[in-house]
């Protein structure tokens, strides 16, 4: 995988090689890495129309030269020299670049509410113990309540296999080279799945409090799972998953004598990104804080499926 | 490296919107606190275009600033982190703007 831009290719480093369009070969990685032109060939490269970058570059065109590459305006050889296009005309979109994930994120949450089904996006660095929490809530409430999993990782089926070992249903994503679930990857696996009539859906994100934030799967609540490994600071470095979150699961408390970590500042932290957030400390292992989190759950659940009879409970709705 | 996938979906909106006629100019709004990075979908652009109508197009991004309306006071203030708190004390904003992900326009031959 490409080490630079997360695409599916591999990049020879120093090559000269620079496969042209004319070569039948993909143009893909002329960027980063320092590579000789060769611009004998007959392409276009007037660069007569304004560009969107602040830069100059040079350019000699007689001889094989190394020089980096501003990644942004690589100037792959199929740019075309458009100043005498005179029947250009511009079409206003104003469409989100969005719309098609927001769209079938709809029908995914349109299809689970059909089925009162009650889906959380779990979302998390690696390592946080995510899949260790899902484990123990498997085997905690699977008793009474259907549970099935959807795992998202880059690679290997290591976490389903740990989830099918408790009994639930799963299915693994592989996303390869991507960095996150979308929801089309969601939709695909809800058929596949196809979980039963008022179960308890978990989605396990690809680890990475980054990339998830952007985009809804169609999911009744979002919850990150931090841990007191990870240090208090985390939810000022990545805003947009905390932000983005309803539930915050700080896991391994049962490791707090033993670090420097402060509960009440990561607390403090996240409140100034998300006020609205509650923050639920628990230890997946020892199992610390985890009736908050089932009723937590189950009010939750019960909430955004209003058809199903759930006792009333006395657990304040997050953020009310 | 989700700007991979946004600019993926760049260039299938375009594709989709305009169903004909080679692009020259995609004109995009991407808001300061967007979470999504300019120069990211700069770098991700000519990829994403390769072998589609938009090969070889130019690409402008209109950056727009953060603007929030107090919940509190209702004053708007202009922000540019997700932090942001009002001056009256209270960090319940309303973000107006600064999250856009838009195609703004095509300009097609």
């Amino acid at each position: 995988m490409c080490a630079t831009c997360g695409c599916s290719g591999t990049i020879a480093p120093d090559t000269a090689a620079v496969p042209r369009p004319e070569d039948g070969g993909e143009d893909h990685h002329d960027h980063g890495f320092v590579h000789a032109h060769d611009h004998g060939h007959g392409h276009l490269h007037a660069h007569d129309h304004s560009h969107d970058h602040d830069h100059s570059h040079e350019h000699h065109h007689d001889h094989g030269h190394t020089h980096s590459h501003d990644p942004a305006r690589a100037h792959e050889p199929g740019h075309r020299d458009h100043a005498d296009a005179v029947t250009a005309r511009t079409i206003s979109l104003e469409r989100e670049i969005l719309e098609k994930n927001r769209l079938l994120a709809e029908r995914n949450r349109g299809w689970l509410a059909g089925r009162e089904i009650f889906a959380v996006n779990l979302m998390s660095s690696p390592g946080s113990g995510k899949t260790t929490l899902l484990e123990r809530t498997v085997r905690d409430l699977g008793g009474r309540v259907a549970i099935s999993v959807i795992e998202g990782d880059q690679d290997t089926r290591l976490d389903a296999e740990r989830i099918r070992a408790t009994g639930a249903r799963v299915v693994q994503i592989n996303t390869g080279t991507g960095c996150h679930l979308d929801a089309q990857m969601l939709g695909r696996a809800l058929q596949e799945l196809s979980p039963a009539l008022g179960s308890l859906l978990f989605v396990e994100n690809v680890g990475n409090l980054v990339c998830p934030a952007l985009f809804d799967l169609g999911e009744g609540a979002r919850v990150v799972i931090a841990s007191t490994t990870e240090g208090e600071d985390k939810p000022l470095k990545y805003p947009h998953m905390f932000r983005a979150a309803e539930l915050i699961v700080l896991n391994k408390v049962d490791l707090l004598p033993h670090l420097r970590f402060d509960a009440d500042r990561f607390t403090a932290h996240v409140r100034q990104v998300n006020p609205s957030a509650r923050v639920l400390p628990v230890s997946a292992t020892r199992g610390d804080g985890l009736e908050a989190w089932y009723r937590w759950l189950d009010t939750r659940g019960a909430s955004s499926r209003p058809t199903v009879s759930s006792k009333p409970s006395a657990e304040p709705r997050p953020g009310s | 490296m989700h700007e991979l996938s946004i600019t993926q979906g760049v260039v299938e909106g375009v594709c989709e919107a305009v169903p004909d006629g080679q692009v020259l100019r995609v004109t995009l709004e991407i808001g300061r606190l967007s979470g999504v990075v300019p120069d990211s979908v700069r770098f991700c652009f000519p990829l994403c275009a390769q072998g589609t109508r938009l090969e070889g197009a130019a690409l402008d991004i209109l950056e727009v600033p953060g603007r929030a309306r107090c919940g509190s006071c209702q004053r708007e203030l202009d922000v540019d982190e997700l932090m942001a708190v009002c001056p009256c004390g209270n960090p319940f904003l309303e973000l107006l703007r600064g999250q856009e992900l838009r195609i703004k326009s095509v300009e097609v031959t």
